[in-house]
């Protein structure tokens, strides 16, 4: 019997490495090869350390007074006084944990919703889709911050509601990208296969889909993070989330914009410290973006 | 195509009714006394009265709904809470300078940025490419408030002290007679908006340069002229078209923070001052105007993608 | 007719521009005006590469290194881009290969015929619209404005072709280039195509390069014809010589692999494949797969031997192949008794959402038998395989599998109906998720219709795909690991795994190669007596039929207009249409004029 083979003998088939099996993991790996995404994920792993370890090496708690209101840099204030007397500095490093905390809590929640109604549109198709779609055109005419604001406006200002808000207006945008995706997967004859020999809906979902709509679903993981962290600052730069005397950087520009030309560092520093969080996790997100389009090329 | 548009546009009503639905259920039909969650700590047994009475809270839930709508749709905003005003008169006045601003800003960034991404894909991978993706990644990464406050830094305080830091307008006057305060919160918005159609027209230029139609014009030995214009652009400008219409729909949304931050007196300032004041008939009238224009945007985006894809366009001939 | 070369290609290199490593080598072509030369190979042989540089063009990733490239007496490589423009499409002019991506979706026709005749400018307004009329006429398409402005979308496939044949002659060029300008189209339409691309060559003494790997076109249209090879032409000659008397151990075994419409000989496969480019040995490419390879083969590529009368070959051993193939015995599956009626199909209607599809299709498929089901594309034999596979829901009628009814959907189905029918598809590229290994995707099939034994599932993995020619190396690659042949055998490989009693194969060779479309029959044929298969097989081929189905239903419009036995059928129709397919069927033997061809 002929045979067209070659896999054993001649053919220069590269030796499969165990990481092929998840794509994702390969996918990072791609990304972690382009010098933006070190650069990126260099630049956000500082700011989460400030984050996460500035209250614990903080000179001063944020709310004590150590001087003068809007007082220059000074030995007892290293970035000068804040607008009542306090020391930016230790304001400052006690604020980054309340952004990147609320906004990687938004994120989760907007993220799993979205997949899910995403991936389930693209399969179920019909009556399910369009009815799903529809809902999810109703919250999409709702500018994200604005419904955040319509919210708040009824119940006030609350820790749990902005991580409510922002996560439930991610999540019909990530269910039309997701969903997108997963459309040119559900097509392919793969699918077709798992279901022409009875396998479940919820087994072809993660086990055919979600495998292969890993790139795109990485992609909007690092673009929800940073819109979550511009929208967190956001709302409480508006004097709509976090309220005083509590040290958030977001707050603490709002509080500090009207002395700008005279204390620049008390809006400077927070400003920047969001600014360098968010240019990073995009970095980051490009990169991997970058990687995910090499490596499906292939 | 009309059966389209017809079927968009009521599509489009539908959506914007149960988006008032939303609006409503999220302001007013909260369980628990409405009017005391409303004004939380504010509440003093006199604004409880006036809360109540206005909102009509002691109606049923739907009988409440059906009042509001039915002024919404007869033109009677509400009155709002904080001043006691027809909330109509306050807004109506905003609603135009937001609206120059949105347009201002719109008429600069949707032509800068196409050219943007037409000239970067055409310089691939060189230097202006390089530069210009990279600078294109920040300010798509930066949050628009913190546009606003570095530009404000740069060119209204400690830099350059060229322009206001906030947007005095006279009251009665409008915005385009005052032009220089429209120009940071208008380049704020287009440094916000730019990166992303410059993309997406970076990104569907080279695609459509590397397609089969563009080598087989060039294997038809025209010159490279006629193969950008007249065969890479009209294709590759689709996506941008779309994006750039959302860009719009979304600038409707991102007025919020950029007028609070330059103080300019638009719809979006006054969102955030009737949440701040527990102002319930404006903020419901606010968002559902700003929702409404979100709606009509994507429908008008829709239509725009339509007219310039000729296999839309002649569908069913 | 003239005498001179209009195109004359000598030592042409093409590189990877990356690594250096060499595309296509050596490679010597002359073309008279007014003559077809047919330029033959598999995917990977580098004749679209040689095709485009004869319009002074590469695909990004690669450069032409050496040689030269002489149309019309001016050599190419010294072209600056304002002299290559002015060639393309004025004297060398390209047909496309898919017409649908290679025009312009956003231009209506007329703009895109008429842009041709303005960048070569050499006619005023009146004289160019003349020229399109005309050149509209040749192609029979209509002349009138109204349909130039038309845009692609609104034409169908042939009509597109048409156009872009039309925008190719319209500057009445010297030379024409056409890359497989019928692949996808109905063997109807190609056949037009065909006659409409030979006439003008005629009228218009065009000289011709016709890049194709469908040999049986080639035998129809093209006065010469070269065999390319991994990057390098074998073998060159007129085409009575290479079809009758082929000196290539690949071209022989290449004619072997092309199914034969008159059914006189049996189809035979080539094992191995061809080496990509930077991994070719230094000596004949050909060798690892040559059954007459010696250790010179080895050592260095073989020079070029003249033959005589035009006919140049480059093998060691070119003077052991003279002679015609050798003959052969039944070329048709070897008669099979046909068993009680495994599937049965009756009074079968579908539709696509509101649209019918199929109209009364009365089917059946006994034990061991393979029936054929042939049709261009739109005919509904896709649909109905989908509905045997229970993959479309929405008919009306009974299929059984033996007594029972099945379901109309997969999901309804007992197991064990899901199990006795299993579905082989067309895209070997995606009928396999590309994040499971072969051994997973095989190992998950067995646990669904064997889940008893847990413990026996590696020995059985490594089974099925011994049964089906791959080694047990084959368990830990993907998919996109292996070559297109492999993953069909890995997608024969799991359907069998299920141990069915019917196969259904959808157009399952359509995107191999020859050669290994034919080691891919030769395994089907095998299995069917191995494990007591019934085969239902689709596909628009219908040479393919006679080498693996015992009866044959023609269908059309989502009708079956006629079925018997192959033979029957073939050698004379009943049926008006079947007729017509066969008549419009390209075939070697019939363009050579032979009637009974030997084979090796």
């Amino acid at each position: 019997m002929t045979t067209d083979v070659a896999i054993a003998p001649a053919a220069p088939v590269p030796a499969p490495t165990v990481l092929r099996q998840h794509q994702w993991l390969q996918t990072l790996r791609a990304a972690l090869r382009l010098s933006r995404t070190k650069i990126g994920l260099a630049i956000v792993t500082v700011m989460v350390l400030i984050a996460l370890i500035g209250p614990l090496v903080s000179p001063h708690t944020p709310t004590e007074f150590v001087g003068a209101p809007n007082a220059g840099p000074s030995s007892q204030a290293l970035f000068g006084t804040d607008t009542l007397g306090r020391d930016v500095f230790s304001r400052f490093l006690h604020g980054g944990l309340s952004v990147f905390g609320l906004a990687l809590a938004a994120t989760a929640v907007g993220v799993v919703l979205g997949v899910f109604i995403g991936l389930t549109a693209a399969y179920a198709g019909g009556a399910v889709d369009e009815v799903l779609m529809r809902t999810a055109d109703v919250f999409l005419a709702f500018p994200q911050i604005v419904f955040a604001l319509l919210l708040v406006s009824a119940l006030g200002p609350k820790v749990w509601l902005i991580i409510v808000t922002v996560g439930i207006t991610h999540a019909p945008r990530v269910a039309r990208v997701m969903r997108g995706a997963a459309l040119q997967v559900v097509e392919r004859d793969f699918v077709k296969a798992a279901e022409a020999v009875g396998e479940k809906r919820t087994r072809i979902l993660f086990t055919e889909l979600l495998p292969n709509v890993s790139s795109p679903l990485m992609v909007e993981i690092g673009l929800r993070l940073t819109y979550s962290i511009g929208l967190v600052a956001g709302i409480s730069f508006l004097g709509l989330g976090l309220q005083p005397p509590h040290a958030d950087w977001g707050l603490m520009i709002n509080e500090n914009r009207l002395d700008l030309t005279i204390q620049p560092w008390s809006v400077l520093l927070p400003v920047l410290a969001i600014a360098l969080l968010t240019v990073g996790t995009n970095l980051v997100t490009d990169g991997i973006a970058r990687a995910a389009i090499g490596i499906d090329r292939e | 195509m009309g059966k389209f548009l017809i079927r968009r546009t009521l599509l489009g009503l539908l959506t914007l009714f149960l988006v008032s639905v939303v609006v409503f259920v999220a302001t007013q039909a909260l369980p628990g006394n409405a009017a005391r969650a409303i004004l939380g700590r504010d509440a003093t047994p006199q604004r409880l009265a006036a809360l109540t009475e206005q909102l009509h809270l002691n109606r049923s839930v739907f009988d409440q709904y059906t009042h509001w709508l039915s002024g919404i749709l007869t033109g009677n905003l509400g009155t709002s809470a904080a001043t006691q005003e027809p909330v109509s008169q306050l807004l109506s006045g905003r609603i135009l300078d937001s609206a120059f601003l949105v347009l201002v800003a719109a008429v600069i960034a949707i032509p800068l940025s196409i050219g943007f991404g037409v000239w970067m894909a055409m310089r691939r991978d060189k230097a202006v490419d390089v530069v210009g993706s990279t600078i294109s990644l920040i300010f798509a990464a930066l949050p628009e408030f913190v546009i606003g406050i570095i530009l404000a830094l740069v060119f209204a305080t400690q830099v350059f002290h060229v322009l206001p830091a906030v947007s005095l307008i006279p009251p009665g006057d409008h915005a385009w007679q005052h032009p220089n305060v429209v120009i940071l919160p208008a380049a704020t918005l287009i440094l916000a908006v730019t990166p992303y159609i410059s993309r997406i027209m970076r990104g569907s230029m080279i695609e459509v340069l590397e397609s089969d139609y563009v080598t087989m014009a060039r294997l038809k030995g025209l010159p490279e002229r006629t193969v950008i214009w007249r065969h890479a652009v009209p294709n590759a400008i689709v996506p941008a078209i779309q994006v750039s219409a959302l860009q719009l729909a979304w600038m409707a949304g991102g007025v919020v923070v950029v007028e609070f931050v330059f103080s300019y007196p638009g719809v979006g300032a006054a969102l955030v001052d009737a949440v701040g004041n527990r102002d319930v008939p404006t903020v419901q009238a606010l968002v559902l105007i700003i929702a409404a224009v979100y709606v009509v945007l994507n429908v008008l985006a829709d239509l725009a993608t339509i007219m310039v894809t000729p296999r839309l366009r002649t569908a069913g001939q | 007719m003239s005498a001179t070369s209009v195109v004359d290609v000598k030592a042409l290199r093409i590189v990877l521009t990356e690594s250096g490593a060499d595309i296509v080598d050596e490679i010597g072509i002359t073309v008279l005006a007014g003559h077809v030369l047919g330029l033959v190979g598999e995917s990977g042989s580098g004749k679209t590469t040689v095709g485009m540089a004869l319009m002074g063009y590469c695909r990004p990733g690669g450069k032409v290194s050496g040689g030269e490239v002489v149309i019309d007496g001016s050599d190419l490589a010294g072209m600056r881009d304002a002299e290559l423009r002015k060639l393309r499409g004025g004297v060398v002019a390209y047909v496309p290969q898919d017409p649908g991506t290679a025009l312009n979706p956003a231009l209506r026709i007329g703009t895109q015929l008429s842009e041709t005749l303005e960048a070569h400018g050499r006619l005023g307004e009146s004289e160019r619209e003349q020229r399109l009329r005309e050149t509209l006429e040749e192609v029979a398409l209509p002349p009138e404005p109204e349909f130039r402005r038309r845009y692609p979308h609104q034409l169908s496939g042939g009509q597109q072709q048409r156009v872009a044949i039309a925008m190719a002659f319209a500057c009445r060029p010297h030379v024409i280039v056409c890359d497989e300008p019928t692949t996808g189209l109905d063997v109807t339409t190609q056949a037009r195509v065909l006659e409409t691309v030979k006439a003008l060559c005629a009228i218009h003494e065009v000289a011709a390069v016709y890049v194709s790997h469908d040999l049986a076109v080639v035998a129809e249209l093209a006065d010469r014809v070269a065999v390319m090879y991994a990057g390098r032409i074998v073998e060159s000659g007129t085409r009575d010589q290479l079809f009758s008397a082929p000196r290539h151990p690949y071209t022989r075994r290449l004619l072997r692999a092309v199914p034969d419409l008159a059914g006189k000989r049996a189809v035979v496969g080539i094992p191995g494949r061809a080496p990509q480019p930077g991994h070719r040995p230094a000596g004949c490419f050909f060798e690892p797969r040559c059954a007459l390879a010696e250790d010179r083969c080895r050592e260095a590529f073989p020079p070029v031997s003249e033959l005589g009368a035009g006919h140049a070959v480059r093998c060691y051993r070119a003077a052991d192949t003279a002679g015609a193939l050798a003959p052969d015995g039944a070329s048709a599956p070897p008669a099979t008794k046909v068993g009680d009626p495994v599937l049965t199909i009756e009074s079968l209607d579908a539709r696509y959402g509101s649209k019918p599809t199929l109209f009364d299709i009365q089917l059946r498929v006994g034990r061991e038998e393979c029936v054929a089901l042939v049709g261009e594309s739109g005919s509904g034999k896709t649909t109905l395989a989908r509905c045997v596979a229970g993959l479309h829901k929405e008919y009306t009628g009974d299929i059984r599998l033996g007594d029972t009814v099945l379901a109309h959907s997969a999901r309804r189905r007992t197991t064990d109906a899901r199990r006795q029918i299993q579905y082989v598809f067309q895209n070997p590229y995606a009928s396999l998720n590309p994040r499971r290994t072969v051994g997973q995707t095989i190992a998950r099939q067995l646990q669904l219709f064997f889940p008893g034994a847990r413990r026996d599932v590696g020995r059985r993995v490594v089974e099925c795909l011994e049964r089906v020619s791959l080694p047990e190396t084959a368990i830990n690659r993907f998919p996109d690991q292996l070559s297109g042949g492999e993953r069909q055998r890995v997608a024969i490989a799991r359907a069998l795994a299920a141990e069915p009693a019917v196969l259904v194969c959808d157009e399952v060779t359509s995107a191999l190669d020859v050669s290994v479309q034919a080691a891919i029959i030769d395994l089907l044929r095998d299995l069917r007596g191995q494990m007591g298969l019934s085969i239902l097989f689709i596909t628009h081929n219908l040479a393919l039929i006679r080498t693996i189905a015992d009866r044959v239903c023609v269908m059309t419009g989502g009708r079956i207009v006629e079925t018997g036995a192959v033979t029957g059928v073939f050698d004379s129709p009943a049926a008006e249409y079947t007729r017509q397919l066969l008549a419009n069927t390209p075939s070697i033997e019939a363009a050579l004029g032979h009637v009974a061809v030997r084979a090796d």
